[in-house]
């Protein structure tokens, strides 16, 4: 179970990290805490999967890549099989069951924008399910919080 | 575009930062580069967009956000723009895009994620949503996470 101190660990942390030598410690400061207990918790949230990464966020369009979303309508008897062939691929960085007809949602982030479209054909072949490419044509909005 | 540096940079933190005091003079001592040239380059890495930030991605299940719903709607390409930020800006959208519509199998071009305590609490946000589109949106539809298949995020190859 999470204890007030970690939520407001959480809270502060989804935001940016100071670039410094002691970004923790910086951190660890703001929140009122020591640097070796903001770790043991970080260290046990991420264990505890509470955090599933800590690190940066990459965007692999400003790399030259690209990122989209991609949804294939998989059926029920063949969900397991075809998911170990999506996720296969390293160019699936997020794969989400979903309540719908297009039941398999996932983003393909690779390094080229043509590498999409390369890796979609390729789940196509491999899987014989048609796989619908719904790139970003606007971002709203860019943050990604939770309150804790 | 990003040099030979800038790559093994990328590649040593995809997995992520190292929960250590100085974890930026680990990767660069594991790189063999100075930990300022590292902090440099990691600097020029966010002016240039390449990082967004250095921070944590929650599990929302975990934290009791278990109800995660990707509200998506049909709205007139003439108003989407605007509306679209309206919808952005809301406290409770994480994520909100416009994307290309895939006819016929797929009518919206509008998509923004919604989470909550349990899907009563998402169908009243969608209903927020719903409200402020009024009848700029023509049709409309939740798809609910019921799995996470797979979380790694971006993951270079060996060689580009």
């Amino acid at each position: 179970m999470l204890d007030q101190t970690d939520r407001a660990i959480l809270n502060r942390v989804q935001d940016d990290l100071p670039l410094t030598s002691h970004p923790y410690a910086a951190v660890a400061e703001e929140l009122g805490l020591s640097e070796a207990e903001l770790l043991t918790r970080l260290t046990r949230m991420k264990e505890d999967r509470v955090i599933t990464r800590f690190g940066p966020f990459f965007d692999a369009a400003a790399m030259g890549g690209a990122f989209c979303l991609c949804a294939m309508a998989v059926p029920a008897e063949s969900f397991e099989t075809v998911l170990t062939k999506v996720n296969a691929h390293p160019e699936v960085a997020h794969n989400y069951e979903r309540t719908h007809r297009l039941n398999m949602w996932f983003v393909l982030a690779t390094e080229t924008p043509e590498g999409i479209k390369g890796t979609a054909d390729a789940i196509e072949q491999e899987t014989g399910i048609k796989v619908l490419c719904f790139p970003k044509l606007q971002e709203f909005f860019i943050g990604f919080r939770v309150a804790a | 575009m990003i040099d030979a540096t800038d790559r093994q940079i990328i590649r040593a933190l995809q997995g992520g930062l190292p929960l250590t005091p100085t974890p930026y003079a680990q990767v660069a001592y594991d790189l063999g580069l100075l930990e300022s040239d590292l902090l440099e380059r990691l600097a020029a890495l966010k002016t240039r967009g390449v990082i967004r930030r250095i921070a944590a991605a929650p599990n929302h299940y975990k934290l009791g956000m278990t109800s995660n719903g990707m509200t998506v709607w049909d709205v007139e390409d003439a108003s989407i723009t605007k509306l679209g930020a309206k919808i952005g800006a809301l406290p409770f959208v994480t994520h909100c895009y416009q994307r290309p519509r895939a006819l016929p199998d797929w009518p919206y071009n509008l998509f923004a994620m919604v989470h909550g305590t349990d899907r009563t609490e998402v169908e009243e946000k969608r209903a927020e949503i719903a409200a402020i589109l009024g009848d700029a949106c023509r049709a409309k539809d939740i798809l609910y996470s019921t799995r996470i298949l797979k979380k790694t995020g971006l993951r270079l190859k060996q060689k580009g």
